[in-house]
């Protein structure tokens, strides 16, 4: 009987364990942005942003460049590392409390000038490190820390939709909203990936890749129920597909 | 269809279940042995694995790697 190997870790992700809860798909999208990084063959050139949140450890997985920006802050610092290292290929890595909530002005203007970098958002809709509080992606009736009663749109308003938000906007090249809740999603969100960075590669221009996330841990669910509770509530609420792509 | 076999880094599985529901084949359990953290590692407790990877590809902590079995003589056949 011979043996093929046909699936092991990408050579680019450090050999450890991450703190990640179990079941948190944030692993999930690192192998991906790993697995592109080595099928693109940008190791060596490759920056990464690290945000604040549960992702703050990013550079101890992923083995690129790394920097670790101030709470929302990303993309301005990947604007300026790309300014001025052209070559390099930027891209930074961001929750839903970091990117939509104190980062908002952030990713706005950097999506707007159009800087060449790629953005990569986790939306879980809730604040992880922090311990389940709201977020601006939280769901109407959600239950989180800071409404023990579920969202109350009166109150705190609706979930905010980033892809539909920044693709109204002129500069973006590609805009897309993919998941990583289950296989069948995971591999399109691969694909997502792969083109976001080729934009950034032939200078097409700003690349956005939001991944709708499960939180197992702040959501007060097994694993295998937060895939599903993401399929039944978070999609309806955040469509998956492509809002914009470069020409 | 085609045959394969499921490795299971045990040390860095935090046992989530996660393969185990991807399975198409579900051949694969949560084991009764504890690892260095704490958790109950994954296995694959019987034959039937079709090296589909969606375990793998499910997984959040990388600890699958998934072989394809090929048999000599349908080789050279």
């Amino acid at each position: 009987m011979k043996e093929t190997k046909i699936f092991e870790k990408p050579k680019s992700m450090i050999d450890v364990t991450t703190h990640y809860c179990p079941g948190c798909t944030h692993g999930v999208a690192h192998r991906l942005v790993a697995e592109v990084i080595d099928e693109l063959q940008i190791q060596e050139r490759t920056v990464a942003v690290a945000p604040v949140g549960c992702s703050v450890f990013l550079y101890n997985y992923i083995n690129v460049d790394s920097y670790e920006a101030a709470h929302g802050r990303a993309p301005a610092v990947a604007s300026a590392c790309k300014r001025l290292l052209p070559d390099s290929v930027v891209f930074s890595y961001q929750g839903d409390g970091d990117l939509a909530s104190i980062g908002m002005a952030e990713i706005v203007h950097a999506a707007n000038r159009g800087e060449k970098i790629t953005v990569i958002f986790i939306n879980n809709a809730i604040y992880g490190m922090t311990g389940g509080q709201m977020a601006p992606t939280t769901l109407v009736g959600q239950k989180a820390t800071t409404c023990p009663l579920g969202r109350d749109p009166k109150l705190a308003g609706y979930p905010i939709r980033m892809c539909e938000m920044l693709a109204t906007l002129q500069a973006p090249a590609y805009i897309t909203r993919v998941s990583v809740a289950k296989p069948k999603y995971t591999i399109k969100a691969k694909e997502a990936l792969t083109k976001a960075f080729q934009t950034q590669i032939e200078g097409k221009g700003f690349s956005f890749v939001e991944i709708l996330s499960t939180c197992p841990t702040n959501w007060g669910m097994r694993p295998v129920d937060a895939t599903n509770w993401l399929e039944e509530h978070m999609m309806p609420e955040f469509p998956l597909g492509v809002f914009k792509t470069p020409e | 269809m085609a045959k394969g076999r499921v490795g299971v880094n045990e040390e860095r599985c935090k046992s989530c279940g996660l393969c185990v529901a991807a399975c198409p084949m579900k051949v694969l359990r949560i084991s009764d042995k504890i690892n260095k953290k704490g958790y109950r590692p994954v296995e694959q407790f019987k034959e039937g694995c079709i090296a589909c990877r969606m375990c793998a590809i499910t997984c959040p902590d990388v600890v699958l790697e998934v072989f394809r079995l090929e048999d000599d003589k349908a080789c050279n056949a």
